[in-house]
């Protein structure tokens, strides 16, 4: 059976050719970087190389990149400079609706001398921009905010916010992993200080991150070692798939560049406008009007997320669901709790996230066989014909 | 991704016996729309007083629906005495296990049994008993502890996996292990293993047992155990409160009183009730 997948922000294909790139460097390029011989020393020089596209990528420098094992690594990496940065501050702020690597985090630091602010979204997943402003003091040490959202997709406008966060001297950082690669980013022109990207979210292999450190930002390591990566991360280069993170970052700056992401968005509108032209009962968590172009979160009343997705699993179709059985937890997911998507809805919320692999024709397949599946759980459900007053 | 059998998996992309029973003798709902699951189970008796069929609804993930169609498929040309002794444990067995996780599906099914029965024998709908321990999931304390007696839980975590209290905000963690430290006895103040007691110290024991282990739990219930007399290892007791009322009390007194006293006692012990 063919996989039809549309699971791209819980992670993606390695591209072909970044796969290729990366080959060498398992093999006969094995060389360790830090190594006096040229046999080493070549590995050093593709390392820069791959530094550059993935500074060119998000418009920095290329010594602004440090290669990171992953996202949560990034993450924490960032916070963890900042309050080792500025002891006497003790506030931290985020938002409600941040992946675990930040919010797991604040919450950890909170029970130990931390004062964490989570600032809240509207129904669409839009962030409470005044409140947020509210929040902020002289004891504020880090404001962290997610670029996309990976469940809905949403954005939050991060280039106006880190400018007005920056202008009062805190620091910003953003967790830009869902964005990288499907938005235009330059953070020059913003007031991001750190940014968190992940490699396996633009086809580039698991286990490879990045984070941006503008210059002049205070920086203290997370992990203390060797002199790699010019003593902002030690530990022996991960080169081959830094290399992998390299070239995907090529391949993505230049997929933005001839406006690839039109097609993904023209997909994923009409799968979403599909599915609500067919399903009763169906409705969008989140922004339409800002949200990453790849990413639809779909809530289909009266039904549960776990049996839509396995229902699709027996057609190869793979998604993720915001409901709370898929996650071993009993609620529904911290998002849509946060967005105050009704319990009717979020526990049938189904999130599609698509790449520029997908075709019009996986659609198709999606669009034929979801509707009869959210038809069919809805027959066995004690609510819906309550709900349809019959 | 969880790891069902194949008998789950076939019974939640072919469910058996789905639908309404417009003239059943017994429904029973439960779950709701927030909890993320709920169940109504139906069922029709024949002449002779078994079960002629048994339909089912569902809303839920792929086990709840699977739990669900194994109750149906399990209880058809049962009489209500036997399908009465249908348990969580057996809803999961007949699906060849559920992940641990998932367990609280077995428990809605056979909870959801249990209120049909209920509702054709006419027996009052019971009121919400206990007191509420888990404000997330409306999960009392009388719910916990059945469970844990039922399934030998001993963790937060099983308790979460069984009847999903403690699942979501984790206020009542604190109240969930006290629950399990006391039917588990660990705060036992007791000593285990009395060597050789004699008459005098085992029913001063047998006193002290009753009173400091057993009357609390119970009176969670409105219930009161009283000791009337000990015979060698014959302990005769006399139930009141709610206990002298409800129908359970019988399996209340072998199952919970007896192996307490058991443990805390001597293992010889026998307990009688006296009228």
């Amino acid at each position: 059976m063919k996989v039809i997948y549309v699971d791209n922000n819980a992670t993606t294909m390695v591209a072909p050719e970044v796969l290729d790139a990366m080959m060498p460097y398992f093999s006969t390029n094995y060389g360790n970087p830090s190594s006096m011989h040229s046999f080493g020393g070549n590995v050093a020089g593709a390392i820069e190389t791959a530094r550059e596209n993935v500074a060119n990528l998000i418009g920095a420098a290329p010594q602004e990149i440090v290669f990171t094992s992953c996202g949560t690594e990034s993450d924490g990496t960032a916070v963890r400079a900042a309050i080792e940065s500025y002891p006497d501050k003790k506030h931290l702020v985020t938002s409600r609706v941040e992946h675990p690597a930040i919010k797991n985090l604040y919450e950890a630091l909170s029970k130990k001398g931390y004062r964490a602010t989570f600032v809240p979204v509207d129904h669409s997943g839009r962030l409470d921009i005044d409140y947020l402003y509210d929040s902020l003091s002289d004891d504020t040490a880090i404001v962290s905010l997610m670029w996309g959202n990976n469940e809905t997709g949403v954005i939050f406008p991060i280039e106006e916010i880190s400018r007005e966060v920056k202008s009062r001297g805190i620091l910003f950082h953003t967790d830009a992993v869902q964005a990288v690669g499907k938005l235009p980013i330059n953070v020059g022109e913003t007031g991001v200080d750190m940014l968190s990207l992940s490699g396996h979210k633009f086809h580039s292999p698991k286990g490879i991150g990045a984070l941006y450190i503008r210059k002049g930002t205070k920086f203290s390591p997370f992990m203390i070692g060797g002199h790699q990566e010019k003593g902002r991360r030690g530990g022996t280069e991960n080169t081959a798939s830094i290399i992998g993170l390299g070239k995907a970052a090529e391949l993505a700056a230049a997929h933005l560049a001839e406006n690839g992401y039109e097609r993904v968005s023209r997909l994923r509108d009409r799968l979403e406008q599909t599915l609500l032209d067919k399903v009763s009962n169906a409705l969008i968590n989140g922004d339409p009007a800002n949200r990453l172009p790849n990413t639809t979160s779909v809530a289909f009343e009266y039904v549960e997320g776990e049996a839509i997705l396995l229902m699709m699993n027996e057609y190869g179709i793979c998604a993720s669901s915001g409901s709370a059985c898929t996650s071993g937890s009993l609620e529904p997911s911290h998002v849509l709790r946060a967005m105050g998507v009704p319990f009717t809805a979020a526990h049938g919320s189904i999130r599609f996230s698509l790449s520029r692999y997908n075709t019009e024709d996986e659609i198709d397949v999606i669009l034929e066989k979801l509707p009869p599946i959210i038809e069919r759980l809805r027959e066995l459900s004690p609510f819906w014909k309550e709900a349809m007053g019959t | 991704m969880w790891e069902y059998t194949d008998k789950v998996k076939d019974h939640f992309l072919n469910p058996r016996n789905v639908g309404v029973i417009e003239d059943a003798d017994g429904v029973g709902e439960v779950g709701s729309i927030a909890c993320g699951d709920a169940l109504t189970f139906y069922f029709k008796l024949d002449e002779n007083g078994k079960i002629k069929d048994a339909t089912f609804q569902t809303f839920g993930c792929a086990s709840a629906i699977a739990s669900s169609s194994a109750l149906t498929e399990m209880v058809k040309g049962m009489t209500l005495e036997e399908a009465q002794k249908i348990t969580n444990e057996d809803i999961a067995d007949f699906l060849g296990g559920l992940p641990k996780e998932k367990m609280h599906c077995s428990v809605m099914g056979r909870d959801a049994l249990e209120k049909a029965i209920g509702c054709y024998l006419e027996e009052p709908e019971k009121k919400v008993e206990g007191e509420i321990v888990c404000e997330c999931f409306g999960v009392t304390d009388r719910e916990i502890e059945r469970v844990v007696r039922e399934n030998q839980l001993t963790t937060i975590d099983d308790v979460t996996d069984y009847v999903k209290a403690g699942g979501g905000c984790g206020n009542c963690h604190d109240r969930i292990q006290e629950i399990i430290d006391e039917i588990l006895g660990n705060e036992r103040p007791v000593r285990k293993k009395a060597p050789a007691l004699t008459n005098l110290q085992k029913i001063k024991l047998i006193e002290e047992s009753i009173e400091r282990e057993i009357n609390p739990t119970l009176k969670k219930d409105a219930g009161r155990l009283e000791l009337i007399d000990v015979d060698g290892n014959r302990v005769l007791v006399r139930l009141g409160g709610s206990c002298a009322a409800c129908a359970k009390s019988p399996v209340t007194l072998k199952h919970y009183v007896e192996s307490r006293l058991r443990e805390l006692v001597s293992p010889d012990l026998v307990v009688e009730e006296v009228q």
